[in-house]
C-alpha cells in the first residue's frame, strides 16, 4: 500500500474539514518555553471546560508548537479571529471560552498588530503555532509532504539540486555554505551508500530556533531530509538532537513513526523506486560535537573529537560514506523551496543572502521569543521594533551573535541589515541564530569571561592551541574582571586570540576568541577600567582585595 | 625521476588518487611529490626540517600539537603540515617569521600546561620536548604555568606514569592500538582536564588488557611514560621497533 | 570469562538490564551503540557505575578504556549516584545575562553544595546546564525534569525547602 498524491489530498481535506467544522479554534502553545509556565495545564483546563460545557463541535482545543513571543507565555490564540492572550492561567479558562463570539478579553488581550507579529514574514515558522505537531494530518493539510511528492514524481534528482541552487539558500548552521553546492559535491560522490545527516545539537547556549522547529513543525524537517536523500542518491538519514531537549526528541520520534505508518518513509515512498528511512541519534553534551567531523564521530559511537578536513565529509563521512550534512533550518527552507520553485525563495532577503532567518531573541529585551525576518532587516528593527526595547529604561549596549563563536555589536552599528557578509565585517557571525540583547547593566569583560569559560570547558582538548589557549585567555579575562589584571594583559590577550583563531584544528578553537576580539575593539575602555581603575563600569564584576586574588 | 619512495603506508590516504604526481615550492625550492604525500614527508625527503610533536613515523597521523605548521600563500590559516596534502603550484614557507613566532607561542603553551621540570627528569637530554624547545630557541614561557597536580602511577612492575609530563600526544594511545592491537590506553574527560588511562581509569598495574609490552614507554616523547628504575637523564627511548615492525608485517 | 558470564546473566534477572540489553540488539551489538547504550543505561540506572561500563564494554566488542574515555568525554552522563532530587540551574547566555549566577551563588551558600555536587544525606544534587533552550524565560531551572522559568533565587530556594521539609532527616 503505497501513498498517492489522492491519498494526501484526502488526508488533506479531512483534517481541513474536521477544523473548519467548529466555529471557533483555540491554539495553545506547548512549546517547551510555554510549558515551562504550565501550559500544558492550561489545555487540559480547556478541554476539561468544554466538554463540561458539551461545545466539542463548536470549539476545537489544539496543543500547536511555538506562538513566538515566548516572553508573555503562556500564550494561546483564537481562531478565526486571530486574537492572542499572553499569560493565560488556568483561571482565566472560563472567562475566554465565554468571551468567544463577543468581545475578546482585553486583560490578557496581547495586540496582533504589534511589530512583533507584523514584521515576521515567516517560511520556516510558517507552520508554527498552528499546526499540532502530534498529528502527521495537519502538516498534510497546509501542503506537507507536497514537496517531496514534486520531487519524487516530477523532478529529477538534477532538477531539485537545481531548484536549491538557484534558491541560493545558505547553510543555517554558522557558516553559510551554499546548501546547492554542497548538495552537488555530494551528489557527485561516487558511492551506493550514501548518508543524510540533520545537525539539531544546537550547542550554542542561548539560541533555540531548532529546538522550537522540531517541537513544532517536525515533519518539514524530515520532509527536507527526504528530498535530499532523493536528490544526492541517500537512501538513510540521522537526526542528531541533543540530550537537552527530551520534548523534541520526543515529538521527532512521534513524527517518524507517523511517516512511516504513512509510507512517507520506508520503501518505495509514492511508487516509486526511492526508500529513505531516519533514525534518531542522542547527543551528550558536547558542544563540539555541533562541528561535522567531531558529529560524525560521535553517531560512530566515539568520543567528538574532530579530525582535520579535507577529506570533507561531503566524500569521506559517517563510516568513510559520502555524508550530507546540513542544519535543521537548512532542510526546514527545503520543502517550501521545492513547492514554490527557487526563484521565489531567492526574491527574499539581499544579493548574497537568500529567503528569512530565524532567530532567538533573548535578554534584555522586552519581546524574547523567536522571529523569522527576511535577510537583510535591519539590526535597530529587531532590537528595538520587534524586539520592543530594553525593559526598565536601561541604555542598549550591544547584541551578542553567533553565540561562543561570535561577537558583540555596538550601538554604533545597529542600522547595519543583517546577513551573513555585514555581521562578518563587524567581527561577528550569523551563527545558528541566537540573538543576546545586553543593556548598561552587562559588562563586556565579564561577558567575554562567560564565552570563554564555555569554550574552555566544552574543547575537546584534541589540538594544544584550543586546549591551553582557551585556558590561558580564561586565566587572564578572570584576573581581569577580579581587578587583578596587567596592563600589558591585553596585549598578551590580542596576541593569544590572534595564535587560536589561525592555528586551531577545527572552528570551535578557531572562532572561540570572537567574543573576546569584539569587546576588546569595542569596548577596550571597560577593559581599561577595570585594569587601570580596579572598577567595573557596569557594576557586574566583583573587584577582589589584592589578598583575595588567586 | 621516480626514486624509490619510503613513504608511510599509514599517511597514505585512500581518498586521492595515488598516482598522480605533482610539483610545488618549499621555501622557495622547486619539489616534486606524489599526491597522497603530506607537506611533511616532501619536507623531509628533501632535508627540510619542520618540528613535529604529535606525529610519529609508524603511527597513524593525529595532528594535534600544532608544532608543524606552515604557511601557505594565500591562505591566512596555518596548516599542519603533518595531515595537510600538497596542491600543483603551491607555495609553502616552513620558515617565515609568523610561523616560527606561532610555532614558538604553541610550544610555550605546552610548557605552561603541565610541570616540565627538566632538571628532576628521567629523560633529561633524552626528551623531544626538551630538544624542541632548543631547537626554536624558547628561552622563557611568557604565560602564567596552569600548575595542576597529578598523582604518579607506579602500581605496573616495570613502568611508571607521570601525568605531569604528559603532552597529550597520543603517541602511546596509537601506538597500543595501531601496533599493539590492546587498546589499553585512552583519554578521559575533554579539554583542559583531559588525561591518559589505561582500562577504566584504574592504576596501570591492574589493567586486565595491557601487555606489558612496553611500546607505549618507548614512543612517548617525554618523561611521562618511563621504565622503573632508572634515575635522571638515564631514560633513553628505543623505537627502532616502529620502522622494523612496519617493515615485516608489510612484506610481500 | 566467568565473571563475566556471571554478569550477564544476572542482568537479565533485572528488567532495567533487559531494557538495556534491548538497545544493545537493536543496534545488533555494533560498537557505535556505544553512545546509545550508555543513554540507556543512565536512564534506568540514574548513573553509569563501573561495572555497568565494563558489561557495555564486553557486550559491544568496545576497549575499557574507550567506553570510561567516552563516558568522561561527554557531560551528559555522570558516574557518580545522583541524589534524591535534582536540581539543574540553566547557565546558558541569556540565563546567565539573566542572572544564573545569583542563583547558583546562593544556593551555594544556602545549600551548602556547588554545581556537579550532592548534598552529604544524598537528598539533593545540583547540575548546571548549557542552555536548555528556554531562554526566552530566563533564568530557568529544572526541578527532577520539570522546568520551570523566570526564576529568582528566593523561588528556587523555596522549592529546595519543600523537597527537604516533605520527607524530613531521619
Ligand atoms: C564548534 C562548532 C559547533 C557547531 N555547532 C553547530 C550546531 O549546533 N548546529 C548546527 O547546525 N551547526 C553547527 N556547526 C556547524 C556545522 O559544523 C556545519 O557547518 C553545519 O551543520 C552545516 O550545515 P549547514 O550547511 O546547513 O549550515 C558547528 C560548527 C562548529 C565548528
Ligand atoms: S580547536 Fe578545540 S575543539 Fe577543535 S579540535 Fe582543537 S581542541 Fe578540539
Ligand atoms: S606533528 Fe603535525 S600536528 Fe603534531
Amino acid at each position: 500500500m503505497t501513498l498517492t498524491i489522492e491519498d494526501l489530498q484526502n488526508i488533506a481535506k479531512i483534517e481541513r474539514d474536521r477544523q473548519e467544522g467548529t466555529t471557533y479554534q483555540i491554539n495553545v502553545c506547548v512549546a517547551a518555553g510555554c510549558l515551562s509556565c504550565q501550559s500544558g495545564l492550561v489545555k487540559e483546563a480547556f478541554d476539561t471546560e468544554i466538554s463540561r460545557r458539551g461545545l466539542e463541535n463548536w470549539c476545537l482545543v489544539k496543543g500547536v508548537g511555538c506562538l513566538g513571543l515566548c516572553a508573555a507565555g503562556p500564550l494561546i490564540q483564537v481562531q478565526p479571529q486571530g486574537t492572542y492572550y499572553q499569560g493565560v492561567t488556568v483561571n482565566d479558562v472560563s472567562e475566554i471560552l465565554d468571551s468567544l463570539g463577543g468581545s475578546p478579553v482585553a486583560r490578557l488581550e496581547c495586540s496582533q498588530h504589534q511589530a512583533f507579529f507584523q514584521c515576521q514574514q515567516k517560511i520556516v515558522l510558517e507552520n508554527c503555532g498552528k499546526i499540532d505537531p502530534e498529528r502527521i494530518e495537519d502538516y498534510i493539510a497546509e501542503d506537507g509532504y507536497l514537496g517531496l511528492f514534486t520531487a519524487l514524481r516530477q523532478m529529477t534528482p538534477g532538477e531539485v539540486i537545481e531548484q536549491v541552487t538557484k534558491s541560493g539558500l545558505r547553510g543555517r548552521g554558522g557558516a553559510g555554505f551554499p546548501t546547492g553546492l554542497k548538495w552537488t559535491a555530494v551528489s557527485k560522490a561516487v558511492n551506493n551508500t550514501k548518508f543524510i545527516v540533520c545537525n539539531a545539537d544546537e550547542g550554542d547556549p542561548g539560541a533555540f530556533m531548532d529546538r522550537s522547529v522540531l517541537e513544532s513543525d517536525p515533519h518539514r524537517v524530515i520532509e527536507g531530509m527526504a528530498i535530499a536523500g532523493y536528490a544526492v542518491g541517500a537512501s538513510h538519514g540521522f537526526i542528531y538532537v541533543r540530550a537537552e531537549y527530551p520534548l523534541a526528541v520526543k515529538r521527532v520520534h512521534t513524527a517518524i513513526a507517523q511517516a512511516e505508518r504513512l509510507g512517507v518513509l520506508g520503501n518505495n515512498i509514492f511508487n516509486t523506486r526511492f526508500e529513505f528511512n531516519i533514525e534518531v541519534r542522542l547527543g551528550a553534551g558536547a558542544f563540539v560535537c555541533g562541528e561535522e567531523t567531531a558529529l560524525i564521530a560521535s553517531i560512530e559511537g566515539r568520543h567528538g573529537r574532530p579530525r582535520p578536513r579535507p577529506p570533507f565529509p561531503a566524500e569521506f563521512g559517517l563510516w568513510g560514506f559520502p555524508t550530507l550534512i546540513n542544519n535543521v533550518e537548512t532542510f526546514a527552507n527545503i520543502a517550501p523551496i521545492i513547492r514554490r520553485g527557487g526563484e521565489w525563495f531567492a526574491g527574499i532577503g539581499t544579493e548574497k543572502s537568500k529567503g528569512t532567518k530565524v532567530f532567538a531573541l533573548a535578554g534584555r529585551v522586552n519581546n524574547t521569543g523567536l522571529i523569522e525576518v527576511p535577510m537583510g532587516t535591519r539590526l535597530r528593527d529587531i532590537v528595538f521594533e520587534i524586539g520592543g526595547g530594553i525593559p526598565g529604561d536601561k541604555r542598549f549596549k550591544a547584541v551578542q551573535t553567533g553565540g561562543p563563536s561570535g561577537g558583540c555589536i555596538p550601538e554604533e552599528h545597529l542600522d547595519m541589515p543583517v546577513d551573513y557578509e555585514s555581521l562578518a565585517a563587524v567581527g561577528s557571525i550569523m551563527g545558528s541564530g541566537g540573538m543576546i540583547i545586553m543593556d548598561e547593566t552587562s559588562c563586556m569583560v565579564d561577558v567575554a569571561q562567560f564565552f570563554m569559560e564555555f569554550c574552555m570547558s566544552e574543547s575537546c582538548g584534541k589540538c594544544v592551541p584550543c586546549r591551553v589557549g582557551t585556558t590561558q585567555i580564561y586565566h587572564l579575562l578572570h584576573k581581569i574582571s577580579g581587578g587583578q589584571g596587567k596592563p600589558s594583559d591585553i596585549e598578551t590577550l590580542g596576541e593569544l586570540c590572534d595564535l587560536l583563531k589561525n592555528t586551531s584544528l577545527c572552528g570551535l578553537g578557531q572562532t572561540a576568541p570572537n567574543p573576546v576580539i569584539s569587546t576588546l575593539k569595542y569596548f577596550k575602555d571597560e577593559y581599561k577600567a577595570h585594569i587601570r581603575d580596579k572598577n567595573c563600569p557596569a557594576g557586574a564584576c566583583r573587584m577582589q582585595a589584592p589578598e583575595e586574588a588567586l | 625521476m621516480k626514486k624509490p619512495l619510503r613513504v608511510d603506508e599509514r599517511s597514505l590516504r585512500a581518498d586521492v588518487n595515488p598516482v598522480r604526481l605533482l610539483t610545488f615550492k618549499i621555501d622557495d625550492r622547486d619539489v616534486s611529490a606524489r599526491a597522497d604525500e603530506t607537506i611533511l614527508t616532501v619536507a623531509r625527503q628533501n632535508g627540510i626540517k619542520i618540528p613535529t610533536l604529535c606525529h610519529m613515523e609508524g603511527l597513524s597521523e593525529h595532528g594535534a600539537c600544532r608544532l608543524c605548521i606552515v604557511e601557505v600563500k594565500g591562505m591566512s590559516r596555518l596548516m599542519p603540515s603533518c595531515v595537510t596534502l600538497p596542491r600543483q603550484d603551491m607555495e609553502v614557507l616552513t620558515k617565515s617569521d609568523r610561523v616560527l613566532d606561532y610555532r614558538r607561542k604553541i610550544l610555550e603553551l605546552i610548557f605552561s600546561e603541565r610541570n616540565h621540570v627538566c632538571s628532576v627528569c628521567v629523560t633529561n637530554g633524552h626528551c623531544d620536548l626538551q630538544a624542541l624547545a632548543v631547537e626554536m630557541g624558547m628561552t622563557h614561557v611568557r604565560y602564567d604555568y596552569i600548575y595542576p597536580t597529578h598523582p604518579i602511577d607506579a602500581t605496573h612492575p616495570r613502568f611508571s606514569v607521570d601525568h605531569n609530563r604528559c603532552v597529550l600526544c597520543l603517541r602511546c594511545v596509537r601506538v597500543c592500538d595501531e601496533i599493539e592491537g590492546a587498546h589499553t590506553w585512552d583519554v578521559m574527560n575533554r579539554g583542559i582536564s583531559s588525561k591518559v588511562i589505561t582500562d577504566l581509569n584504574q592504576p596501570w598495574g591492574s589493567s586486565e588488557t595491557c601487555t606489558g609490552c612496553g611500546k607505549c614507554v618507548q614512543v612517548c616523547p617525554t618523561g611521562a611514560l618511563s621504565e622503573k628504575g632508572k634515575s635522571v637523564a638515564e631514560m633513553v627511548k628505543r623505537r627502532q621497533f616502529l620502522p622494523y615492525l612496519q617493515m615485516m608485517r608489510h612484506r610481500e | 570469562m566467568d565473571e563475566q558470564m556471571q554478569s550477564a546473566m544476572k542482568s537479565t534477572e533485572d528488567r532495567r538490564w533487559r531494557l538495556v540489553n534491548r538497545t544493545m540488539r537493536l543496534h545488533g551489538h555494533e560498537p557505535h551503540a556505544l553512545i546509545e547504550t550508555l543513554h540507556a543505561v543512565q536512564e534506568h540506572f540514574g548513573f553509569l557505575d563501573l561495572d555497568a561500563l565494563k558489561y557495555v564494554s564486553q557486550a559491544l566488542r568496545v576497549p575499557l578504556s574507550r567506553t570510561y574515555g567516552v563516558a568522561t568525554f561527554y557531560h551528559h552522563f555522570t558516574l557518580k549516584p545522583p541524589g534524591e532530587h535534582t536540581c539543574v540551574v540553566c547557565k546558558g547566555t541569556a540565563c546567565y545575562i539573566g542572572g544564573a549566577s545569583g542563583i547558583l551563588d546562593d544556593f551555594e551558600k544556602t545549600v551548602g553544595i556547588g554545581p556537579g555536587q550532592t548534598t552529604p544525606d544524598g537528598k539533593i544534587s545540583l547540575v548546571t546546564a548549557r542552555c536548555l533552550g528556554s531562554c526566552g524565560l530566563a533564568p530557568a531551572v529544572v526541578f527532577d525534569g520539570e522546568v520551570c522559568g523566570r526564576m529568582t533565587s528566593e523561588a528556587v530556594l523555596e522549592r529546595i525547602r519543600r523537597w527537604t521539609d516533605h520527607d524530613p532527616d531521619d
